[in-house]
C-alpha cells in the first residue's frame, strides 16, 4: 500500500537529457524504480540512462506509447512551470517537481491549471517521495529509509534525512516520505497528506514537519484534529529565526504573527499533535507513541 | 529583493500612479539645489526631509521630518543625512543613511492603506485596502482586523473593475477620488503582475486637502526567483542596504543569515540548518548565523562558508552539521580538513556527519591530524558545540 507510489508506478523523467536530470533518473533506476521513459522536448526517439529508456517529445506521447502515470520533473525553474502544466495536461496522475527557483506567480497559474485537471502535485523546490523498497521518486538517498509504518511529511530535505535516520535507529520503518517543499505556494499541502495517511492501512504514525511562514501547519493541526486518528508527531524548525527573514526556504519567512514557530507549536499541540521541541528528539517521541 | 521609497515611486509614476514628488540627494553639498528643484518644478513651498532606507517605521525612528521652509529644510537635510536611524526593523545597530528624499510636503485630508501580496493560503494574489492608512498594517490586522478589506485575485483573470470599485468603496470614496482610486487600484496590479513583485504596499495613501488621491510612501518587494525575467530592476539593488557578509556568501552561491549568537554554523539544506540554529538554543548556546551550503557542497563551498563564519568576531566555536544525501560525506570532510590547514582557525570546530560516506569521512578527520571535535548525533553535536564556545 504505503501512499502515492510504489513499484507499479510507471515513471517517467522530465528533464532526462539535462545533467541533474540524467543523474537522479539513474538513482532511482538503480533503486529498482520503473522508469519507463523520458521526456525532453527535441530529442524524441533518441535513448536515456545508457540506452535503459526511451525520450519522448512530450508527455503526451510518453503517456500514449508506455503508460505513463507519475512524472518526476528536473528541468530549469525558467522552464519548469511549463512542464508541470504539459504533465498535467496528458493526464499524468501523480507529478513530482524538484526544481528550485521558479517564479511565485508563475507557480499561481500553475497551481490553478493543475486544479482544472485530475493529477496531483507535489513540489515544487523538494526532495520528492519515497516508498521504502518500491519507489524512489526523487532525489532522497533510498539507503537511509527502511520499510515500515512512519508517514513522514515535511517541508524540508536534509530535516526529513534526519527524521527518518532517527526512526531508523529506534527500529521503526516508514511508509512512505514526502518531502513537499519550502516553496510559498506548492501542489500537495500537509493537510492533503494527513488525509491520505490517515486512510493508507500500512501507516500507523505520522511525522508532520514544519518550518517558519505562511499557515499550511496550522491548517493540518486543524484537520488533524477533526479527521485523523493516527498519532501525530509534529515538529517545527525555525525557532530562533529573526522576523521578516527568508531562511533559505522561499516560504521560510515569517511575515504575521501566526507564522513563528511559537506560534505554530501551540497550535498544533492544542489540535492534539505531539510537537517534538528538539530536532532531536523525533525518533525517540514517535517510539514511545507507538510502545 | 527590496528597493528604497524614492525607486518604488519612480516605477509607479512609470504607470501612471500620482505620487508625492522630490529629488534624491547623497551630499549636503546638494541640498540647496535640491530644495530650489523641488521649489520649482513641483510648486513645493513647504517640504519633508526623508531617509532612504530598507526599513519600515522611518517615521517614528526620527528619519521622516516636515520642514515648514526652505531653512528648516536644510537643517532636516543636515540632521538626517548621514545619522544612523534605528527603527524597529533595523535592529539596535541601526542603518546609515545615505539618501534622503527632499519632497513636496501635501495638504493631507484622508490617509489610507492599500497593498498587494500573495495569499499563501488561497493560493493567490490579494489586494488589501484599510481606512486605517500610516499605521503598520500588522498593527490594524490585530486590533481592528474589520477596518482591513480584501479582493482575492482569481489566477488569469486580474484584478477585476467590479473589485477595483468594491475597494474604492470600502474606502468611503465618491465622486472623481473614487474614479481616480479604480483606476489606480488597476494599474497598481498591472505593475505588481507585469514586475512579478511579491509586495506593493502604499501606506499612506492620502486624498489631498485638493481631493487628489497621491501615494505618500511605497514599498515594492520582488520575487527573487523572477529577477531573471528583469535585469533592469535586479540593477536597482543597493548593496548597501545588505550585510556585506551576506552580500559575499551569496557570491559562492551559499545562503547566509547572520544573527547575533556565538555559535557558527554551516549545515546542508535550509530545514537542517534552521533546526541547527533551534537545537544550539535549547542546549544554551546561540547561534551566530544561519548557514546552508546546499545541495552541491563541495570543498570550495566549505572553505567559502568557514572564511564567511570565522570573519564574525562573535563567533566563539563552530559546529558543521551534514547529512550527505547527494553530498558524500567524505568530500564534505575533504574540504574541512583542507579549510581547517588553509585558514588560521583559533576556535573550535565541532564536526557531525551522517548519511552517504559517514564511516569514510569520521576516518578522513580522525587521520588527518586537524584538530576538530567528532559528534555522533545531532544532539551530542549540539551539547559539543555549546560547551566549547563557552571556552
Amino acid at each position: 500500500m504505503a501512499i502515492l507510489v510504489n513499484k507499479d508506478s510507471k515513471i517517467i523523467v522530465q528533464g532526462i537529457t539535462g545533467s541533474e536530470g540524467s543523474f537522479h533518473a539513474s538513482q532511482c533506476l538503480e533503486y529498482g524504480d520503473n522508469i519507463v521513459g523520458g521526456v525532453t522536448p527535441g530529442k524524441g526517439g533518441q535513448t536515456a540512462l545508457e540506452g535503459a529508456v526511451p525520450v519522448f517529445n512530450s508527455c503526451q506521447e510518453a503517456r500514449d506509447k508506455v503508460g505513463a502515470n507519475v512524472s518526476l520533473i528536473f528541468v530549469p525553474p525558467a522552464f519548469a512551470a511549463d512542464a508541470i502544466m504539459e504533465a498535467a495536461a496528458a493526464g499524468i496522475e501523480l507529478i513530482v517537481c524538484i526544481t528550485e527557483g521558479i517564479p511565485v506567480a508563475q507557480m499561481v497559474e500553475v497551481k490553478a491549471f493543475v486544479a482544472t485537471t485530475g493529477s496531483r502535485f507535489i513540489g515544487p523546490n523538494c526532495p520528492g517521495i519515497l516508498t521504502p523498497d518500491e519507489a524512489k521518486v526523487g532525489i532522497m538517498p533510498g539507503f537511509i529509509a527502511r520499510k515500515g509504518s512512519v508517514g513522514v511529511i515535511s517541508k524540508s530535505g536534509t530535516l526529513t534525512y534526519e527524521a527518518v535516520d532517527q526512526l531508523c535507529k529506534q527500529g521503526l520503518g516508514q511508509s512512505t516520505c514526502i518531502g513537499i517543499g519550502g516553496d510559498p505556494i506548492i501542489g500537495t499541502t500537509m493537510t492533503d497528506l494527513l488525509e491520505m495517511f490517515e486512510a493508507d492501512p500500512e501507516t500507523e504514525a505520522i511525522v508532520m514537519i514544519g518550518e517558519i511562514g505562511g499557515s499550511m501547519e496550522i491548517e493540518a493541526a486543524q484537520y488533524a484534529r477533526d479527521h485523523v486518528s493516527k498519532p501525530v508527531i509534529g515538529f517545527i524548525a525555525g525557532q530562533t529565526a529573526p522576523p521578516g527573514r527568508r531562511m533559505g526556504h522561499a516560504g521560510a519567512i515569517v511575515s504575521g504573527a501566526d507564522e513563528s514557530a511559537a506560534a505554530k507549536k501551540r497550535i498544533m499541540a492544542e489540535c492534539g499533535i505531539t510537537v517534538v521541541e528538539s530536532p532531536a528528539d523525533i525518533g525517540r517521541t514517535v517510539k514511545a507513541i507507538l510502545k | 529583493m527590496k528597493i528604497h521609497e524614492y525607486q518604488a515611486k519612480e516605477l509607479l509614476k512609470g504607470y501612471g500612479i500620482p505620487i508625492q514628488g522630490g529629488v534624491i540627494i547623497e551630499d549636503s553639498a546638494e541640498a540647496e539645489a535640491a530644495i530650489d528643484q523641488v521649489n520649482k518644478e513641483l510648486g513645493a513651498e513647504q517640504y519633508v526631509i526623508k531617509a532612504q532606507v530598507h526599513a519600515g517605521g522611518r517615521g517614528k525612528g526620527g528619519g521622516v521630518k516636515f520642514a515648514s521652509d526652505r531653512a528648516g529644510a536644510l537643517e532636516q537635510i543636515q540632521a538626517i543625512l548621514g545619522m544612523t536611524l534605528v527603527t524597529h526593523q533595523t535592529g539596535p545597530e541601526g542603518r546609515l543613511v545615505k539618501k534622503v528624499m527632499v519632497g513636496e510636503a501635501l495638504d493631507i485630508k484622508q490617509e489610507f492603506y492599500a497593498a498587494i501580496t500573495l495569499d499563501r493560503s488561497k493560493d493567490m494574489d490579494v489586494f488589501m485596502v484599510s481606512s486605517e492608512g500610516g499605521m503598520e498594517i500588522e498593527e490594524v490586522a490585530k486590533t481592528a482586523p474589520e477596518k482591513i478589506v480584501k479582493e482575492a485575485i482569481r489566477p488569469g483573470f486580474g484584478l477585476r473593475p467590479f473589485q477595483a470599485r468594491n475597494l474604492a468603496l470600502a474606502l468611503g470614496l465618491e465622486g472623481p477620488a473614487a474614479k481616480q482610486a479604480i483606476g489606480m487600484f488597476q494599474k497598481l496590479y498591472q505593475l505588481y503582475r507585469d514586475l512579478d513583485c511579491s509586495i506593493v504596499e502604499i501606506n499612506p495613501l492620502i486624498v489631498t486637502e485638493q481631493g487628489d488621491l497621491v501615494a505618500l510612501d511605497a514599498k515594492i518587494v520582488f520575487d527573487e526567483n523572477a529577477l531573471y525575467l528583469h535585469s533592469d530592476i535586479a540593477e536597482m539593488r543597493d548593496l548597501n542596504e545588505e550585510d556585506p557578509a551576506e552580500v559575499e556568501a551569496a557570491k559562492y552561491h551559499l545562503n547566509y543569515i547572520k544573527l547575533d549568537g556565538t555559535v557558527g554554523c554551516m549545515v546542508n539544506g535550509a530545514g537542517l540548518a534552521m533546526a541547527t540554529m533551534d537545537i544550539i538554543k535549547q542546549r544554551g548556546g546561540s547561534p551566530a548565523n544561519f548557514l546552508d551550503v546546499g545541495g552541491g557542497a563541495n570543498v570550495e563551498t566549505v572553505k567559502n562558508g568557514f572564511r564567511i563564519i570565522l570573519a564574525d568576531e562573535n563567533v566563539k566555536a563552530v559546529l558543521i552539521n551534514i547529512f550527505g544525501g547527494i553530498v558524500r560525506c567524505d568530500r564534505i570532510a575533504n574540504g574541512i580538513i583542507e579549510a581547517v590547514k588553509v585558514l588560521d582557525l583559533n576556535v573550535p570546530v565541532v564536526v557531525r556527519l551522517a548519511g552517504t560516506n559517514a564511516d569514510v569521512a569520521k576516518e578522513l578527520l580522525a587521520n588527518s591530524g586537524v584538530s576538530i571535535i567528532s559528534a555522533d548525533s545531532f544532539e551530542d553535536a549540539a551539547l559539543k558545540v555549546v560547551e566549547a564556545a563557552k571556552g
